[in-house]
C-alpha cells in the first residue's frame, strides 16, 4: 500500500474498510484479443457514472499475441496520472498472469480465468475465479465471436464486483458500437451474462467500490491524438503529408475522418485540405515546406525517428523561412526503442533539430485540450514567425483517453503572418520602405515580409528560396558580412518569439520549493504537490508551455530556492536546457528528476523525487 | 535606349512578352556546360508556350544542374530544396497551389542516388510538373565522382572504370507509370525545345532526361557522356513537331510515316518516324526499345512515351483548381455547429 491517498482510507475507523472511486483497475489481456472495446465500454460506464476516470493503454510493438495491459483509473479527487498500484486486477492472458498476480499490491482484488489457478501464489489479495471459457460457450453461440466476447464477460462480473450501474454499462456498449444492433445485442448478452454468473457465484471480500458522483457532467472523452487533429482542422490547415509511424499515426487518421466531414469549402463543396501519406518522413517534411511555400498551412505528424530524418529539411526551413507545423507524439527512443511506450525524448534534440545554428519553437501541450489549443497556435506561430514550428506532445498523451472539459471554438482570428498578397500591397510595401526584400528586418522585430509563388505579376514581388547563404534580396552570397548579419537577425526573430509563445502555467506563491515540469508530466505533477501538502511540505509549479522560454520561467526560478525539473527521459533534457539558458548564479537552484520506463509518469516517483531531495 | 530611330519592335508571344522576359541570372556555370544550353531552351520554350513568368514555380535540388532555375524566367519564385529532395516540396507546392507550372531541373545524382526515393514517388503519384534531368553521368559541384546514371564501363579522367550498371531514368519513368517520357541531347537544341513545349502541355509529371555533357569532369575520350560521344551516337527516333494548342493545326499527315499525339490542353505533337513503327503509346515497345538501346549502347533520343489520358495526382485526391493556398478563413475554418458537432461525439 503505496500512496497517500489510499492509506488514509484504510485507517477510516468504521465498519468494514471501503476504498469508494479511488483507485485503477488494471486488465491484462494479449493483444490482438479485442479487448480495446470491453475496456472502452468499462471506463465509459464509470465516467457516465460522473466519476472522473482515466484510461491508458499500455501496449506492446506487436499486432496479435503478445501482452498488454489496460489500465482504468477512477479518482473522485480528479487525478488523472497513471497509479502505479493496482487496486483490481483482472488476468485474462496466461501468458502474463503469474507475474500479475506477482506485482500487485497486497490487498488487491483480482479476477481471473478460472482454470488458471492462481489462488495459491499469494494470500494477501482477495482472488475471483470465474469460469470465462465454460460461461462463453453457453452465453455466445457464434463460434467465431467466443474470441471477442470473451472480454465482454469481464465488464459485466467487473460491474457486479464494483457496483458499476448496468444501465450505464449498456448505454456505454451502444455508443461503442453505434448503429450495429447485432453487436450491441451480442455484446450486452455477454455482459449481462458476466454479471448474473457474479451476483450468483461470488461473495465480495475486497475494499474497492464505485459510487455515483456529479464530477463528468458535460465533459467528453478523447486521446490527444485526436484533439491535436481536431485543432488542426480548425486551424484551417491545407496541407497535411505524414508517414504511417506509432505513436502519430492516429492524428493523422483523425485528420481526414474529420476533414472529410467538416472540410467541404462551403461556396464550391470542394476538399479544402489535401491529405497525403508520402513515402518516408522526409518526404513528408519536404511537402509541408514545399505547401508552406506556396502559401498553404501545412503539417505533418511523425515520432522520434521521423523527427530525425526531417532533421536536414528542418534546417532548410529554419534558415530560407518557410512556414510549416510539425506534431512530435514523442515515444521511447534512442532508435526504434520501445514504440509503443511514452517518452519526452525529444526536446533536447528538436529545440535545436539540424546542423549549423538552429532553434526552434517548441510548444509543449499538458492535456488533451492544449492538444487542441496550442496545435492550432502553432499554426499561427508558423505563419507569423515563417518558421517549422513543433507541437511537442507524447504517446501518453496523444495515444491514452482524456477527460476533458468540450474544447472552446477557436475565437482568435487566423493569423496568416507578413504577407504581401496583391500588387496593391507591394506598392505600398515599396513605397513605404523603398523595395521588397525578402530577408530585410524592416519591422525591427527580425520577421521580414514575404510573396508567395503566382499571385503577383511584377519582377519586385519574386525571389529565390535557397538553404545556401543569401542576402536580403534573397541573391546567393558567400559574404561573411551578408551571413552573419542574416543569422543575427535569426536570433533577433528568435527573441521576438520568445514574447509571442504561450506563457507557462503558474500555480501557488511564497513556497521555497518550486516544481517545473512540462507536457503529459503535469497531471502526476499536481498529484504529487497534492500528497506533499498533506504530509506538510508547500510547492509551487510552473509548467512550462513553449520554449524558447519567456520571463515568467527565469522569475519562478529566481523565485524559488530549490527547482525540481521534472523530465520523463534519462538525461535530464529540460533540465539540460535550462541550465544552458538561467543566469549562472541559479544554475545550482535547478535539480532533476528523470523518469524513463517506458509507461508514463506517476504521483509517487515525483513525490519520492521531491522528498529525496528535500533531505539532502 | 538610343531615341533616334523608332526601336524596332522586337518579337513578341501571345501574351505579349519578349523572350528577354524568360530570362534569369547570368548563369555561374562553367563556359561551354551543357545545362547552359538547356537553360536556353527552356526560356524559348516557355517564351513559345506563352506561359506567364511569375506563376513558374521553378523546383530544384543541389548540385550544378539545380542551380539553373536561377538563370530563367526570374519573374517566377524559385525554389532550391535540400538535395535529391525537390519532388517532395514540388509535390507540397503543387497540393497548395496547383495553377502555377512546375518546372524542375535536375541532376543525375540529385535524381537517381539521393533522390531516387523521392523521384520514385513523383513518378507513381503523377504530380503535374515537367522533371528535367541534366544528365552527365558525374558529380560536377564535389569534382567528377561517378554518378548512377554512368554507362558500365565508362572511365573517369583519372582512369576509374565504372564497373556498375546504369540506371536508366527512362525505363523507371515508364515502369512507374510516367506519362511523358523522352529522352533528348543538349546539343539537338530543336528536338530539346519541341520536347518541352510538349512536357509543358501535358498535365502530370513530364519526364525529360537530356544528355548534357560535363565539360570539365566527363568530356575526355573514355566517357560515354561527353560531347563528342553524345554527338556521334545520338540517333532520333522521331522528327518531332510542336502545335500548341492556340495555333492553327494541319490536319493532314501521312499516317504511315507521321503520328499525331494530341495532349492534355488540346496542343498536338507531330512524330516524323524515323524508327519504322516505333509507336511512343506503346509501352511495351518503349521497354524494348530502351532494352535494346542499352544492349547494344545506342544512345536514342524522342519521345519514348506518352499516355496524355492519365489522371494527374491533383485529380486523383479530387481537388479543386483554386488554390488551397489562398482560401480566405471563412472558407477553411469549421463554423461553431461543426465543433460542437465533434464535441457532442465525444461525450
Amino acid at each position: 500500500m503505496s500512496t497517500a491517498v489510499l492509506e488514509d482510507k484504510t485507517a477510516a475507523p468504521s465498519g468494514p474498510r471501503s476504498v469508494v472511486n479511488d483507485f485503477s483497475i488494471h486488465v491484462a489481456t494479449a493483444n490482438g484479443s479485442g479487448s480495446m472495446s470491453s475496456n472502452n465500454i468499462l471506463m465509459r460506464s464509470i465516467f457516465q457514472m460522473g466519476i472522473p476516470v482515466s484510461g491508458k493503454n499500455l501496449f506492446p510493438s506487436n499486432i496479435q499475441g503478445l501482452p498488454t495491459w489496460f489500465t482504468i483509473r477512477a479518482s473522485r479527487e480528479g487525478f488523472i496520472a497513471r497509479r502505479r498500484d493496482v487496486g483490481v486486477l483482472i488476468c485474462m492472458n496466461p501468458e502474463t498472469a503469474h507475474e500479475d498476480v506477482r506485482t500487485v499490491h497486497p490487498g488487491a482484488a483480482v479476477v481471473y480465468e478460472e482454470s488458471l489457478n492462481l489462488k495459491t501464489l499469494r494470500d494477501d489479495v482477495t482472488f475471483y475465479p470465474v469460469p470465462f471459457q465454460k460461461l462463453v460457450l453457453e452465453l455466445v453461440h457464434d463460434g467465431k465471436l467466443r474470441r471477442l466476447a470473451i472480454n465482454m464477460i469481464y465488464v459485466g462480473v467487473a460491474a457486479w464486483l464494483l457496483d458499476i450501474d448496468m444501465e450505464e454499462v449498456r448505454r456505454a456498449v451502444v455508443k461503442q458500437f453505434k448503429g450495429k444492433e447485432k453487436a450491441v445485442e451480442i455484446n450486452n448478452r455477454a455482459i449481462q451474462g458476466g454479471y448474473d454468473w457474479a451476483a450468483a457465484n461470488l461473495t465480495k471480500s475486497d475494499p474497492f467500490r464505485l459510487e455515483r458522483m456529479n464530477a463528468t457532467a458535460g465533459k467528453i472523452i478523447i486521446d490527444g491524438n485526436a484533439a491535436s487533429a481536431i485543432g488542426a482542422v480548425m486551424a484551417g490547415v491545407g496541407v497535411v503529408a505524414w508517414y504511417p509511424i506509432t505513436p502519430s499515426s492516429s492524428l493523422a487518421e483523425s485528420i481526414i475522418e474529420y476533414a472529410k466531414k467538416h472540410r467541404r469549402d462551403p461556396v464550391t463543396g470542394n476538399p479544402t485540405c489535401a491529405i497525403v501519406q508520402a513515402e518516408d518522413e522526409l518526404a513528408a517534411v519536404g511537402m509541408v515546406l514545399g505547401a508552406g511555400w506556396a502559401g498553404a498551412r501545412s503539417m505533418t505528424t511523425t515520432s522520434g525517428p521521423g523527427i530525425s530524418l526531417m532533421s536536414e529539411f528542418v534546417g532548410l526551413g529554419y534558415y530560407a523561412e518557410v512556414p510549416g507545423v510539425i506534431v512530435d507524439v514523442q515515444r521511447v527512443g534512442p532508435s526504434t526503442g520501445l514504440p509503443t511506450r511514452t517518452m519526452q525524448g525529444d526536446i533536447l534534440s528538436t529545440y535545436f533539430l539540424s546542423h549549423g545554428d538552429t532553434k526552434h519553437i517548441l510548444l509543449l501541450p499538458g492535456s488533451v485540450q492544449e492538444c487542441y489549443e496550442l496545435t492550432i497556435d502553432a499554426f499561427d506561430l508558423a505563419e507569423r514567425f515563417q518558421t517549422p514550428v513543433f507541437v511537442m506532445t507524447d504517446l501518453d498523451l496523444g495515444m491514452n483517453n482524456w477527460m476533458a472539459d468540450p474544447f472552446p471554438y477557436p475565437e482568435k482570428p487566423i493569423d496568416r503572418g507578413k504577407v504581401i498578397r496583391t500588387e496593391e500591397e507591394l506598392k505600398a510595401h515599396i513605397s513605404k520602405f523603398k523595395e521588397f526584400a525578402r530577408y530585410r528586418d524592416v519591422d525591427g522585430d527580425g520577421i521580414p515580409y514575404r510573396t508567395l509563388p503566382g499571385q503577383i505579376d511584377n519582377m519586385a514581388a519574386a525571389f529565390f528560396t535557397r538553404g545556401s547563404g543569401h542576402t536580403e534580396r534573397a541573391t546567393y552570397s558567400e559574404r561573411p558580412e551578408d551571413y552573419q548579419a542574416n543569422m543575427e537577425r535569426l536570433a533577433r526573430k528568435f527573441e521576438t518569439a520568445r514574447r509571442h509563445v504561450p506563457r507557462p502555467v503558474l500555480d501557488g506563491s511564497g513556497a521555497r520549493v518550486g516544481v517545473l515540469a512540462y507536457g503529459s508530466s503535469d497531471f502526476a505533477v499536481q498529484e504529487a504537490r497534492y500528497l506533499l501538502a498533506r504530509k506538510g511540505l508547500r510547492t509551487d509549479s510552473l509548467r512550462l508551455r513553449a520554449l524558447p522560454l519567456t520571463p515568467e520561467t527565469f522569475a519562478f526560478i529566481a523565485a524559488h530556492d530549490r527547482i525540481y525539473v521534472l523530465d520523463q527521459n534519462r538525461d535530464g533534457q529540460m533540465h539540460d536546457i535550462l541550465r544552458l539558458e538561467v543566469p549562472d548564479a541559479h544554475v545550482a537552484r535547478l535539480r532533476s528528476i528523470r523518469h524513463y520506463d517506458g509507461f508514463p509518469l506517476d504521483a509517487e516517483t515525483v513525490v519520492e523525487g521531491i522528498e529525496a531531495g528535500e533531505k539532502n | 535606349m538610343a531615341a533616334e530611330a523608332p526601336p524596332k519592335t522586337a518579337p513578341s508571344n501571345r501574351i505579349g512578352l519578349g523572350v528577354k522576359d524568360y530570362g534569369g541570372l547570368k548563369s555561374t556555370l562553367c563556359v561551354g556546360c551543357g545545362h547552359d544550353v538547356i537553360t536556353r531552351q527552356i526560356t524559348q520554350a516557355l517564351y513559345e508556350m506563352g506561359v506567364a513568368p511569375y506563376k513558374v514555380g521553378k523546383m530544384s535540388g543541389i548540385g550544378c544542374s539545380s542551380k539553373t532555375t536561377a538563370y530563367f524566367a526570374d519573374r517566377g519564385h524559385g525554389f532550391n530544396a535540400v538535395h535529391g529532395r525537390m519532388p517532395a516540396v514540388a509535390t507540397g507546392a503543387a497540393l497548395a497551389n496547383p495553377q502555377l507550372l512546375y518546372l524542375g531541373v535536375s541532376g543525375d545524382g540529385d535524381t537517381a542516388s539521393i533522390g531516387a526515393g523521392q523521384f520514385v514517388h513523383l513518378l507513381r503519384r503523377n504530380v503535374p510538373m515537367v522533371y528535367i534531368v541534366e544528365n552527365n553521368g558525374v558529380y560536377g559541384l564535389t569534382k567528377g565522382q561517378f554518378s548512377a546514371t554512368a554507362d558500365l564501363g565508362s572511365q573517369l579522367k583519372t582512369g576509374v572504370v565504372n564497373d556498375l550498371p546504369a540506371i536508366d531514368l527512362c525505363a523507371m519513368a515508364i515502369e512507374l507509370g510516367c506519362g511523358y517520357v523522352a529522352r533528348s541531347f543538349s546539343g539537338d537544341m530543336k528536338q530539346l525545345v519541341a520536347l518541352i513545349k510538349g512536357a509543358i502541355a501535358h498535365r502530370g509529371t513530364a519526364l525529360l532526361d537530356v544528355i548534357s555533357p560535363c565539360v570539365t569532369f566527363n568530356n575526355h575520350e573514355s566517357s560515354t557522356k561527353s560531347y563528342k560521344w553524345a554527338k556521334d551516337h545520338e540517333e532520333a527516333i522521331q522528327e518531332i513537331g510542336f502545335v500548341p494548342y492556340f495555333e492553327e493545326i494541319h490536319v493532314d499527315y501521312d499516317a504511315g510515316t507521321t503520328q499525331d499525339v494530341k495532349l492534355h490542353d488540346g496542343s498536338h505533337i507531330r512524330l516524323k518516324k524515323l524508327r519504322a513503327d516505333y509507336d511512343p503509346t506503346q509501352k511495351k515497345m518503349a521497354f524494348e526499345l530502351l532494352r535494346e538501346a542499352t544492349e547494344k549502347n545506342e544512345f536514342l533520343t524522342g519521345l519514348i512515351y506518352v499516355e496524355p489520358e492519365k489522371k494527374d495526382f491533383l485529380s486523383l485526391l479530387g481537388l479543386a483548381d483554386e488554390p488551397i493556398a489562398t482560401l480566405p478563413m471563412e472558407r477553411v475554418r469549421p463554423p461553431r455547429e461543426a465543433l460542437a458537432a465533434m464535441m457532442e461525439e465525444l461525450r
